[in-house]
């Protein structure tokens, strides 16, 4: 076993946000420290490299003020833990835990690891509730569920933030009332934006449902690394042992991977793309992965992590990797921003894994997978004759042609563009059919004859029609 | 007596131990006081370097570290089927019932289960004399595949003692071998190393295709039973469905799928869905022909790269009782980049893009143990390993390390591609990108199964498709209408191949599956449209008369056509082309006019 309370003070080398401890034994890899400096303030590190008698650490709240002289590093024989509690809903905490919304420390029901569990897969249910978000584009075409994992995939000055609120404030799943709970891992954000959820959440009553961490843009760097942790594990209680439902927003992931990119650098490993750390993926994943169902228990962790895209560009190290582990991305696009498009959703590259096991008869409604793919084709068709028409103009178009534009521009206008309106799923699928209305019903390929003649416009027009007549 | 050592050093998934000294190379060890399984990947004097395959925090520096003496191994016998393991060969549903819905530190469990008794029958008698590789007795295992218990490579001998037939427990002796080093026991229960292949007698030219019953693959192509193919693309171009269509479809007794560091909701839908799900040819849910392992990207990196190894070991083994077996491994870039970190965390030389040196010879060696072969033993059986490996590439860009390693071994080539996905044209796979170098070998086989003229047809339609690239260019510039008619008709034909006969709807209850018979129907049916359209061309009608026809919108609905109902309906589709081309062609009638429903 780890033994306890050892105490040192041979801090050999302070290197960016690491120090080096000599003449220690029985360091334990991932092991916590307390450090107190000269003028008797203490941080907190954690060990990433034990050796037989010297200990990497890192020092969350960073190496400011320390010496290699009088500087002391006690070894608690703990890995990282936080309390947990239910009172946490309603509270606001730094980004290592700590509150600062000048109320009382929380009084732990139970401590938990950080670093969470291993979900065995075997024992995962796969998500199959349909949330309706009340945002057309993804309850139609990006459908989020229970327990899925859908990041955000945004640019700076996009409204990310705004969608991300409406999200959390219009999210329901259809005929149930439930018990569900809003944990916000805050990295390096601005006070402003904090604020921004705060005042947002307050005003619509989830506040007392929302446990809030915030590490802010001039909190230390190196503390964003335990945040995001720190988020999941409460998540992780409210869900597994209290039965929530929980949706986890974090944001922003990108600021998460530069301070992972800070610490590999100070300790001079070998970079990997773009001066990220090779372990990046795994590193992303041991947080991403912490999302979803269990059998037998009835809460679940849905999560939405907030990423900007460094210059918009979504082969970026940061989109790439979270997009190879999350089911899906929800893509916001400069250009539909500037279109003064609310939300502006680029559906082409966004995608949700998981939306065919959530939507359907009973879940949804039985047109909405034929609806689904038959938007996606017809507007990448739009697409691709609006880059034609760039070119060669609208006279050489085909009647066909001209109708998929329509359909494209009316799609942008009508069923993206939605602002801070609600809609439900039965509306979002009419306003699809609306749209489908303006193409030749036989380029409707991709939808089963039975569909349109019970949800085309023109055809339900008949058969009212005929109801109406006797 | 098991060598001890104490560990001098500990960072993420790599621990160095000192004392060591007589440990072998990619020895099984026990690290630290919760015994966690590790593996020894570097030696140093006295000094060993150790992945291991569980987390190593709060592992402490000084603790011991014990030898096993043996080899990471998987188990091997009755009961692989139908099981989902760990990268390390744990099985995931009993450590559930041990420990919960979360897997704990240090937990060990035998992978196969040692107390349920199988049903076995001798194949020989006392006093046979038995080679490697011959099969001594059999055991239902799932009701659709028979579980042959074969000598183990290396021993040969007299059978001086063979159990009767009745139920047996696996580490129970089932027969005496007489050999030459004196009497050993033949146990159900057989160990194999994972990193090294199993030995076969021969290898046979991969000649029968692995058909998946998707249109794009076995037409375009075609993968043969013990062959390679690679399926790279960016993150939602739908890899994972391709992989998870094959594992359904393919045509292959025994299905090994290894999900190596990916979502492990993903796993869960495996899991969900093939107990469901019936296998075309049996009847019988896909379930009871695969094993399933699964190393989720937040299970230890170590166990993500073990877990290919354990996967083909136990891919060998079905092989060598003569059965084909496809492999799929989703992703091999995430075992790729397991074998990166441990490199860094080794502080070793990096190669292109921080991967290690090696990786281009630990794929070739992977791939490798794909083929047709003949098996050891007297029997001389036919078995086959496919191996169809997914591949992420960083950014979607196929100049990475990983993917121009993969294709220099890999025959098959399948290039999954954004835009496509973008436009929802599902499988995503870029028919001018991606090869395949079984044609030749398979065309016989589709000659004999489907038609003389399958390879015309396919030729036909994939120069219609190449054409049209080339006439993208054009249109790109001046616009369509400035196209000859001839070519805007190979425009239009283009897409109807492209729209009813590449896409193909996985979630489709029907279109999931396309047999090889209607794989050619279908390509026939599209031929024969476009004969039609060319001749009424040459006598004056136009392409828009012939883009309005009313039986395109049949033709583009010929996926979702049963089976039983197939000849019927495409005799019907072929009528309605005669009438209604019979009708266009003639001088005045311009087409398009027809009512709707003619």
């Amino acid at each position: 076993m780890i033994s306890k309370n050892r105490e040192y003070q041979t801090v050999s080398k302070v290197s960016g946000p690491l120090i080096v401890i000599d003449d220690v034994t029985g360091a334990a890899y991932g092991e916590v420290v307390s450090i107190t400096l000269p003028d008797g303030e203490r941080r907190l590190g954690q060990v990433l490299e034990a050796q037989s008698s010297r200990a990497v650490v890192q020092v969350f709240g960073g190496t400011r003020d320390l010496d290699t002289e009088t500087t002391s590093v006690r070894f608690t024989g703990k890995t990282l833990h936080i309390p947990v509690s239910e009172e946490m809903l309603g509270r606001v905490l730094n980004g290592i835990g700590e509150p600062v919304d000048g109320g009382d420390p929380v009084i732990p029901e139970t401590v938990r690891d950080i670093h969470g569990f291993t979900i065995n897969p075997y024992s995962r249910d796969f998500p199959r509730d349909f949330i309706e978000t009340g945002v057309s584009t993804i309850d139609v075409m990006n459908t989020l569920v229970r327990g899925q994992k859908l990041p955000i995939f945004s640019g700076a000055g996009l409204p990310h933030n705004l969608l991300a609120a409406q999200i959390t404030r219009q999210a329901r799943v259809p005929g149930r009332e439930e018990d569900f709970a809003v944990v916000f891992g805050a990295m390096g954000i601005t006070h402003e934006e904090a604020e921004f959820f705060i005042n947002d959440f307050q005003e619509t009553g989830a506040f007392s449902r929302t446990v809030l961490f915030l590490n802010l843009a001039d909190d230390p760097v190196i503390e964003r690394i335990v945040t995001p942790r720190l988020a999941l594990t409460t998540a992780e209680y409210l869900a597994f042992d209290l039965g929530m439902h929980v949706l986890v927003i974090l944001s922003d992931m990108t600021n998460y991977c530069e301070a992972l990119r800070e610490i590999a650098a100070a300790r001079e490993e070998v970079p990997g793309r773009r001066g990220y750390p090779g372990y990046m993926y795994t590193d992303l994943a041991s947080l991403y992965e912490r999302a979803g169902r269990v059998k037998e228990k009835p809460g679940s962790i849905t999560q939405m992590p907030i990423l900007t895209m460094p210059d918009d560009d979504i082969t970026h190290p940061i989109p790439d990797l979270t997009g190879y582990i999350t089911e899906g991305q929800i893509v916001l696009s400069r250009e539909l921003h500037r279109k003064g498009i609310y939300p502006p959703v680029d559906v082409l590259p966004c995608l949700s894994r998981l939306m065919q096991g959530g939507i359907g008869p009973e879940r949804t409604r039985e047109d909405h997978p034929d609806v689904n793919n038959q938007l996606y084709s017809a507007y990448a068709q739009a697409r691709k004759i609006l880059s034609l028409v760039a070119v060669v103009g609208e006279e050489g178009l085909s009647v066909s042609d001209r109708a998929f534009l329509a359909f494209g521009d009316r799609f942008e206008q009508a069923f993206i563009r939605q602002g801070q309106a609600q809609r439900s799923i039965g509306e979002s699928l009419d306003e699809a059919w609306q749209l489908l209305a303006l193409l030749p019903e036989g380029e409707l390929k991709r939808i089963n004859p039975d569909m349109i003649a019970r949800y085309h416009p023109a055809h339900r027009r008949e058969e009212h029609g005929a109801e109406d007549s006797p | 007596m098991k060598i001890q050592g104490t560990i001098t050093r500990i960072t993420g998934p790599v621990v160095m131990a000192a004392g060591m000294a007589g440990s072998r190379m990619y020895e099984l060890v026990k690290v630290g006081d919760e015994q966690l399984i590790g593996e020894i990947i570097g030696l140093d004097r006295d000094t060993a370097t150790i992945q291991v395959y569980e987390e190593t925090a709060g592992i402490t520096a000084g603790t011991p570290v014990t030898g096993t003496g043996l080899p990471l191994s998987a188990e091997l016998g009755p009961g692989l089927l139908g099981t989902i393991f760990d990268g390390t060969q744990r099985p995931l549903r009993s450590i559930e019932e041990e420990a919960g819905f979360c897997i704990t530190k240090g937990i060990h469990l035998p992978s196969l289960d040692r107390t349920a008794a199988w049903e076995f029958e001798p194949a020989v008698a006392a006093g046979t004399t038995v080679e490697p590789g011959d099969v001594i007795g059999s055991i239902p295992e799932t009701g659709v595949i028979t579980h042959r218990i074969m000598v183990p490579p290396g021993w040969r001998g007299t059978i001086r003692e063979i159990a009767e037939p009745g139920r047996y427990r696996i580490e129970e002796e089932i027969a005496t071998l007489e050999t030459r080093r004196g009497p050993l026991g033949i146990r159900m229960l057989q160990q194999w190393p994972v990193r090294r292949p199993r030995p076969y007698s021969e290898r046979l030219e991969p000649s029968v295709p692995l058909i998946s019953g998707q249109r794009v693959i076995d037409t375009f192509f075609p993968i043969a039973k013990g062959g390679t193919a690679s399926v790279p693309g960016p993150f939602g171009s739908g890899k994972t469905v391709v992989q998870q269509q094959l594992a359904k479809w393919v045509d292959a007794d025994i299905i090994v799928y290894v999900g190596c560091g990916e979502r492990g909701n993903e796993m869960a839908d495996v899991l969900r869905e093939f107990p469901e799900l019936d296998d075309p040819r049996t009847g019988e849910p896909l379930l009871k022909r695969t094993v399933l392992i699964a190393n989720t990207s937040n299970m230890p990196v170590a166990a993500r790269e073990a877990s290919v190894y354990t996967g083909i070991t136990i891919a060998e083994y079905y092989r060598d009782m003569g059965y084909d077996v496809a492999l799929m491994a989703d992703s091999t870039s995430r075992w790729a980049e397991a074998m990166r970190e441990i490199s860094g965390r080794l502080e070793e030389m990096p190669g292109e893009e921080g991967y290690p040196a090696y990786l281009a010879s630990r794929l070739a060696e992977f791939y490798e143990r794909a083929g047709r072969i003949t098996t050891l033993g007297k029997e001389k059986r036919t078995g086959s390993v496919s191996i169809i490996g997914a591949v992420s590439p960083q950014g979607g860009d196929f100049s990475e390390p990983v993917t121009q390693n993969t294709l220099r071994i890999v025959k098959v080539f399948w290039a999954l591609d954004a835009e496509l996905a973008y436009r929802r044209h599902f499988p995503a796979i870029d028919w001018l990108e991606s090869y395949s170098l079984y044609l030749d070998a398979v065309r016989t086989w589709w000659h004999k199964h489907a038609g003389d003229d399958w390879d015309l047809l396919r030729v036909r339609m994939m120069n219609t498709l190449q054409k049209e690239s080339e006439l993208e260019e054009i249109v790109q510039l001046v616009g369509s209408d400035v196209l000859p008619e001839n070519d805007r008709l190979v425009m239009l034909m283009a897409e109807m191949i492209r729209e009813s006969y590449l896409v193909q709807n996985a979630f489709h209850a029907v279109d999931t599956f396309c047999s090889p018979a209607k794989q050619y129907a279908m390509m026939k049916t599209i031929l024969a449209f476009h004969e039609f359209a060319e001749k009424g061309i040459s006598r004056g009608g136009t392409v828009d008369a012939v883009a309005t026809l009313p039986v395109r919108t049949r033709i583009a609905r010929m996926g979702s056509i049963p089976d039983a109902g197939l000849d019927a309906e495409m005799r019907a589709i072929s009528e309605e082309m005669a009438s209604q081309f019979a009708s266009f062609a003639a001088p005045d009638a311009t087409g398009g006019k027809e009512g709707p429903g003619a």
